[in-house]
């Protein structure tokens, strides 16, 4: 009962977005029962709202929005937004591979307000700029720190120096 | 009181002091104060920072500053193994150390496909409920003692106590134990070790029941947390909450219902749901977990099977101990094992499970190779505390205690 | 030959006063828990019916720092915390000791990254060193007992012209 919901859905989910947006993918994956749409950088906040407001499909809630880092291609940079739809009950994650330097992607805010702390959080770590964003500021490292700590290039111990220490105290 | 106020609303007595440069004028309700409740605080539950405009005592605006104990984990995953990093996910919700522990080796056993025997898959589920019992007892305790009920605190540590006894025996330590495996746990649950966990459920129920007398009695406890904090049901959705939070705003969103992991479809539980969404809500909902907890313990003791506890998959999961000393395959196993890694399939995987805070969800992008590419972790001590500028706005300082309270954020996993 | 030159020796009326002294510090000593993370847990249970800490006179575990005596830091230190502990370690009065609670305290534990302090003894003096992550409540209270050796040791008018080298060289 329960798998045959789940490929149902899956058949809906990608007959809608085929038929809406079959241009603007750039590929559909199905690694261990995940499915994933890659889509072009200018249509993510088009597809993002068609999921949302959609009747049969209502993907309100958004769980996450990262980046990955790839450090040796061309496009370095793909952010992943992770969306769950409570009537399908159906987890889908996009993805979105950002081919301009310096990063910089649209921000999902407008359609999923949870987004904001988590595309903040993403400029922090890898310093993609989310355009529109309400309020774009550092998240974990203190103002005025200059690197961004998840990027392949910066070492896990950290440059010495970066973050100030208090003296030793008497 | 008439001359009182014939005197403010008198013009020429006003140009005459308003030309005085000597002197100032200003309506002293006017002012709103700029305060920090910092990142030392003995009730924002770890090293939270708020800055609160307030209008006397009423808060007009909240900004939470996070970032205090962000120890880096998403970037020391990328640079160990998936078995090295176990021991960091125990730390990151530290009151539920072990539903962490099963979150992510459940979300690397999917991207490796590890299938696991079933007494190992029984185990993890009877130590996510005694951790959930756990996490939930030290959430009630110090939610009451924030209110101001102290005696709460002591009760609840003391039935702590004894759960983590039973942790001691079996995993060697008393919280954080790192007992799971890739493939299965570390080491199997004896005969002494299952009569204690029936004990401490039959415990447990007489426990509540003494501890509900004492709150529900009180009532400047009742007062204190009815109809504050409310969250309505589609900000909500709006913000991302998951687990009690939400469940007590009233939506209907268990992550073991929903997508059910180990064996707990087979499982008879209710899940509560109150639509109130107040503090009192958030707090009520808790002690029905609880209760839920006792319930599936109890279905567990009487089904749980004999058999291995780990799976026999030598290229990915860790042989026995006694074996590496004794047989060579074993021995290249674990060395391979230890210094290349499991190498699982390229390609990325998202599971979560349900933890007594709310929804954690592990996102691993593997390359092929023994480290993981990359590994972001989805706490819902985050996502619940995104909720505070919305919940706060109009409240008072005392409020603002209680609010936080009742969302019971870790920060261990709300920074990472 | 003045009163302050008698009172310099340690004669006998003086070596009393010092034994009184450090008596009732060290039965009182009244900790500063500094929670951050996972070792607050063990700091809160060693506080707790079964560890009671209170045996040792330190069941007020005051949150300001202005009353307290001990500061017991419990949980791993981050840059951006370091700048408030020291803050915190500098409002409390004289006379303080500290005790660095974990591994992650002691040298930076399990966390070789970049924004985890190596160890509070970059920036602050500290007393006892407790191994452990987390540290079992009986471990805790060991150090405890430590810190009441070590000021059973010093003297009542040591802390007037207070000096680092001076505490520590106090041994136990």
């Amino acid at each position: 009962m329960r798998k045959s919901n789940f490929m149902d859905s899956k058949e809906l989910i990608l007959n809608k977005v085929k038929e809406k947006f079959g241009q603007a993918i750039e590929a559909i994956s199905d690694f261990r029962n995940d499915l994933c749409f890659t889509i072009n950088r200018n249509q993510i906040v088009e597809l993002s709202r068609f999921l949302k407001e959609d009747s049969e499909l209502e993907f309100i809630f958004c769980k996450d929005v990262t980046a990955i880092d790839w450090a040796a291609r061309k496009n370095r940079f793909t952010t992943v937004y992770h969306i769950y739809s409570f009537k399908l009950n159906f987890n889908l994650r996009l993805k979105v591979n950002i081919d301009v330097d310096p990063p910089a992607v649209e921000t999902v805010t407008s359609v999923w307000k949870s987004a904001d702390w988590y595309e903040r959080e993403t400029f922090d770590m890898y310093g993609i700029k989310f355009l529109n964003h309400p309020d774009l500021r550092r998240m974990y490292m203190p103002e005025g720190f200059e690197h961004y700590p998840l990027r392949k290039d910066f070492p896990v111990i950290g440059i010495p120096g970066s973050l100030p220490l208090p003296n030793k105290a008497e | 009181m008439d001359r009182i106020k014939q005197i403010y609303n008198d013009e020429k007595l006003l140009k005459r002091l308003h030309e005085d440069k000597d002197i100032t004028i200003e309506d002293v309700l006017e002012n709103e104060m700029v305060i920090n409740m910092g990142p030392q605080h003995p009730a924002t539950h770890g090293v939270l920072r708020l800055v609160l405009r307030l209008d006397g005592e009423t808060v007009t605006a909240i900004v939470p500053e996070l970032g205090y104990l962000h120890r880096g984990y998403e970037k020391m995953a990328e640079n160990m193994s998936y078995v090295e990093f176990i021991p960091h996910t125990d730390r990151l919700d530290y009151l539920a150390t072990l539903c962490n522990n099963v979150g992510y080796v459940l979300a690397v056993e999917k991207l490796a496909g590890i299938e696991v025997p079933n007494r190992a898959q029984y185990l993890r589920m009877i130590i996510s409920e005694l951790s959930r019992i756990a996490s939930h007892m030290v959430a009630i305790g110090t939610f009451a003692m924030d209110v101001g009920a102290v005696t709460m605190v002591m009760w609840t540590f003391r039935e702590r106590e004894k759960i983590q006894d039973i942790f001691d025996r079996v995993c060697g330590a008393r919280f954080t134990t790192s007992y799971t495996r890739i493939g299965g746990v570390a080491s199997d649950f004896d005969d002494e070790a299952l009569r204690m966990t029936k004990k401490i459920v039959y415990d447990l129920e007489s426990a509540l029941v003494e501890m509900d007398k004492l709150m529900l009695g009180n009532k400047i406890f009742i007062d204190r947390l009815e109809g504050i904090g409310i969250l309505p049901m589609k900000d909500a959705i709006e913000l991302g909450i998951t687990g009690p939070n939400l469940r007590a705003s009233g939506v209907d969103y268990d992550v073991r219902r929903a997508k059910p992991y180990l064996f707990y479809d087979q499982m008879d539980f209710n899940v509560p749901i109150y639509s109130e969404g107040d503090c009192l809500a958030r707090y009520f909902i808790r002690g029905d977990e609880v209760r839920e907890s006792v319930k599936i313990l109890k279905q567990l003791l009487d089904k749980i099977p004999q058999g291995e506890i780990r799976a026999n998959d030598p290229k990915k999961v860790l042989p026995n101990k006694t074996e590496i000393y004794s047989k060579m395959e074993e021995l290249i196993h674990d060395f391979m094992i230890i210094n290349f890694g499991i190498n699982p399939p390229v390609g990325d995987v998202f599971h979560s499970v349900e933890n007594p805070k709310g929804e954690l969800g592990f996102y691993i992008v593997s390359n092929g190779s023994g480290n993981p590419w990359k590994v972001k972790i989805h706490s819902p001590s985050f996502c619940s505390l995104q909720a505070i500028p919305l919940l706060c706005k109009g409240a008072m300082i005392s409020d603002v205690v209680a609010i936080i309270g009742s969302l019971d954020p870790v920060m261990g996993e709300a920074d990472k | 030959m003045g009163l302050e030159a008698i009172l310099q020796k340690d004669g006998f009326i003086t070596t009393t006063i010092d034994a009184l002294v450090a008596w009732s510090r060290k039965s009182s000593v009244w900790p500063m828990p500094m929670g951050i993370s996972c070792c607050a847990i063990e700091m809160i249970a060693a506080a707790d019916p079964k560890y009671d800490i209170a045996r040792f006179g330190s069941e007020v575990m005051r949150f300001t720092p202005r009353q307290c005596d001990l500061m017991i830091v419990a949980g791993t230190v981050t840059y951006k915390m370091a700048q408030v502990v020291r803050r915190i370690y500098d409002q409390m009065p004289e006379p303080k000791w500290v005790i660095a609670m974990g591994a992650c305290t002691s040298s930076g534990g399990m966390y070789r990254s970049y924004s985890v302090v190596q160890g509070i003894d970059q920036f602050l003096p500290v007393d006892v060193y407790t191994a452990g992550c987390p540290p079992r409540p009986e471990n805790l209270l060991n150090a405890l007992m430590a810190i009441q050796e070590k000021i059973s040791k010093t003297k009542a008018r040591q802390f007037q012209n207070r000096s680092l080298a001076e505490l520590e060289n106090a041994q136990i």
